[in-house]
């Protein structure tokens, strides 16, 4: 029987619908369709796939027990590797790690990996999470400060082989970037909180309102815990360095996102924490993020919703799935196009950005061709709100902290792949250490680094 | 849950509290901040350290009603506690030997100035306060401040109590008195601050004001609390919050502290304000 060249459709909620509410848009595969897809993996006995998993999944066996019908064998398979399936199966950029190696390719689209990573995740939490044994306790205590991405897999990867450990977050809830980042209609809240309740009971401690740098100190841990790990993440917004930028009405991605989904400002006021937009709306940038705030607009009631981009689509970092659905909401694309200037109502509130036209030259030293401006092709756009989302620089709280701490050119601590620091104690991993990128890479660095860890503790007497 | 262990009626929209929270009682040093958030509904807002007792394990602040969430802080009890209260949080001030330091401190902005005015005396500094207030009932903390200053003054908008007028008059007849001053630190609504600022610039004292922007998160992360610190765009939570009283682009502050005062307006109104 030849292959099916095309995923099965994974249903979601018709455009028009979705973006009057902040559910989740696609619903995931019935057990049934995963069945199907799982089906249409060639099992390669090179495993392609695995090689552009960050965090080394054995993707071919887990769908080989799908496709069997197995569900429960294949969820344990899964998480041997993840302790964060659900959160991987809705926002990892499958399309360049796992399906970007997909044999099938060949022919038609790639198995759809995240589809059934997320099929057998809400098919496990629905179940009942099932908690491995507690393997024996080693007596080592270790410290994660940051519980995102990278602290949560670094934490649940130590704790499974029998290290103490405890978190230190400086929010009022865990998850990060999840849960102050990622808006609720790409990955809902309660997913990520049932997440978090599952990296508790494998026996890690949280600890919030504790902003490691000033609540205690590195140092102070350092005496109390056998070894760190600092998964502090994004910090300061990047911002454009364009005249009028500090208008009311100009926010960084970072603070429109939080006061929106770990604040609940779409919700207001119900919720205290407010959030205003008017009616048209321009997000700069055109990474995950950027897609996330123009998104995020439209459910927010904006009229018009901008990206404004000064690459052209090839150069966009976002995932592909992004792009479209921001598309299929209406968001208007503005493609090699930069600010200029943010201008006023001369009572200091935002109403007009200035943008010029750009072309593409030669290519940069992302390798990306860089963008160079069309001169005299000025134009305005009256606008209400801005949004900034074109990265952050890491946050500066630890490495402004720790004495002696090797610190790069961007802020970023320096470590080896696995996160080893200059400071044998000391390890670090995600954002902080790489400047900002995905979820997946963090909770690669994590898992590398509790490696590191763990063989680190076993020298140390 | 961090529990309210005293509260003190300042004025009829002035509290003080005293808070259980160790850790940050720990490390609070003046000049620092602290985030809380009342519930789960809340919102995360910021207030300057006004004292703390290490021992005890306790942080005072005080916190005039002005929205929502101060309004519904100040119907909180001894006994009731904070869901959150996060800390120290932003720079500590800079307590060194400056000589004769003129402290500055209007309405309630008098509360963050005290521990800095303690520790400046205690580093030998000669040490002279100014505190203003709209009247009578809303001075704070003179006794306080008075204890630990070589010289005081106070002003009062309605001449209720001291001198009629403004804190920035005193400062002016000081300066043209001749009296050799090393630094001012003024704390106070943004407006007094930058008059202060304006009247030592000529001068080229030094000046340092304490500031309060919109804060979410308040460790580094959001980037609301941007202030313009000359060319430069600083992040308050971080970078400050004291900053050169000389290069801060007050009227861009007053200007984004009004960012939701519709939204406050709407927010207070449902609560039955």
């Amino acid at each position: 029987m030849a292959v099916r060249k095309t995923k099965y459709e994974m249903p979601e909620q018709k455009p028009k619908e979705r973006i009057k509410n902040f559910n989740e848009v696609p619903y995931g595969y019935d057990k049934k369709t995963a069945i199907e897809e799982a089906k249409r993996c060639l099992q390669c006995k090179n495993k392609p796939c695995v090689n552009g998993c960050p965090v080394e999944i054995d993707i071919p066996d887990f769908i080989k027990h799908v496709a069997e019908g197995d569900i429960d064998k294949a969820v344990e398979v899964l998480k041997t590797k993840t302790n964060l399936p659900a959160v991987c199966g809705r926002v990892c950029p499958y399309e360049s790690q796992c399906e970007g190696e997909c044999t099938l390719k060949k022919i038609g689209e790639p198995v759809g990996i995240g589809r059934l990573e997320r099929f057998l995740a809400d098919y496990e939490r629905k179940k009942g999470v099932k908690i491995p044994k507690k393997a024996k306790s080693t007596g080592k205590k270790v410290a994660v400060v940051g519980a995102g991405p990278a602290g949560l897999t670094c934490a649940g990867d130590l704790a499974k082989i029998g290290h103490s450990v405890t978190v230190f977050e400086a929010l009022h809830d865990p998850g990060g970037v999840l849960m102050y980042g990622i808006p609720e209609f790409r990955l809902p809240k309660e997913i990520v909180k049932a997440e978090v309740e599952y990296i508790k009971k494998l026996g890690v401690e949280i600890k919030f309102d504790v902003v490691v740098g000033k609540t205690v100190t590195v140092d102070e841990l350092m005496k109390e815990y056998d070894a760190i790990f600092i998964g502090t993440g994004a910090g300061l917004p990047r911002w454009l360095r364009v005249p009028g930028e500090n208008l009311d009405g100009v926010y960084s991605a970072n603070e429109f996102l939080t006061r929106v989904n770990m604040m609940r400002a779409y919700d207001f006021p119900n919720y205290d924490t407010p959030v205003k937009i008017g009616k048209v709306v321009a997000t700069f940038g055109a990474g995950n993020v950027a897609m996330d705030c123009a998104r995020t607009s439209l459910r927010l009631g904006a009229e018009k919703s901008y990206i404004i981009y000064r690459r052209s689509e090839v150069e966009m970092p976002a995932r592909i799935e992004e792009i479209h659905h921001a598309k299929e909401e209406g968001v208007i694309f503005h493609i090699l196009t930069n600010p200029v200037m943010f201008t006023g109502d001369g009572k200091g509130i935002l109403k007009e950005v200035e943008c010029i036209k750009m072309k593409l030259g030669e290519p940069d030293d992302s390798g990306r061709r860089r963008p160079v401006p069309i001169e005299g092709s000025n134009f305005k756009i009256k606008i209400d709100t801005a949004l900034v989302a074109i990265g952050q620089s890491p946050n500066p709280l630890v490495p402004m902290t720790v004495k002696g701490l090797k610190i790069g050119k961007w802020g970023n601590i320096e470590t080896d792949e696995d996160g080893r620091t200059n400071i044998p104690q000391i390890f670090a991993g995600g954002d902080i250490a790489t400047g900002a990128a995905t979820v997946i890479l963090a909770m690669g660095a994590g898992k590398r680094s509790a490696r590191a860890i763990d063989k680190f503790l076993k020298i140390k007497k | 849950m961090y529990k309210i262990l005293e509260k003190k009626v300042m004025s009829d929209t002035v509290k003080l509290m005293k808070i259980k929270a160790p850790l940050v009682a720990k490390k609070a040093k003046a000049g620092q901040f602290i985030i809380l958030r009342i519930d789960e509904k809340g919102e995360r807002i910021p207030l300057t350290i006004a004292d703390y007792d290490r021992k005890k394990g306790t942080v005072t602040v005080i916190f005039m009603e002005v929205g929502k969430t101060t309004k519904q802080l100040g119907t909180l009890n001894v006994g009731d506690s904070l869901l959150n209260f996060v800390g120290p949080l932003g720079q500590p001030s800079d307590i060194e030997k400056y000589g004769t330091v003129v402290m500055i401190g209007g309405g309630v902005g008098i509360a963050p100035l005290y521990p800095i005015v303690r520790e400046l005396k205690e580093m030998g500094n000669y040490v002279i306060s100014i505190l203003g207030a709209r009247n009578k009932k809303l001075l704070m903390l003179e006794k306080e401040v008075e204890e630990f200053s070589d010289e005081i003054y106070i002003t009062t908008d309605d001449g209720s109590k001291g001198q009629k007028g403004f804190v920035s008059d005193v400062l002016q007849k000081l300066i043209d008195e001749g009296r050799k001053i090393n630094m001012v630190m003024a704390i106070g609504p943004v407006i007094m601050m930058k008059v202060v600022a304006n009247v030592t610039r000529p001068y080229k004292i030094k000046t340092l004001v304490s500031l309060n922007p919109i804060m979410v998160d308040g460790t580094g992360m959001c980037g609301g609390c941007r202030v313009s610190v000359g060319d430069e765009t600083k992040f308050a939570c971080v970078d400050g919050p004291e900053f050169d009283g000389h290069k801060v682009d007050y009227d861009n502050l007053m200007l984004r502290n009004r960012r939701f005062v519709c939204e406050e307006e709407e927010s207070c109104k449902l609560a039955g304000d």
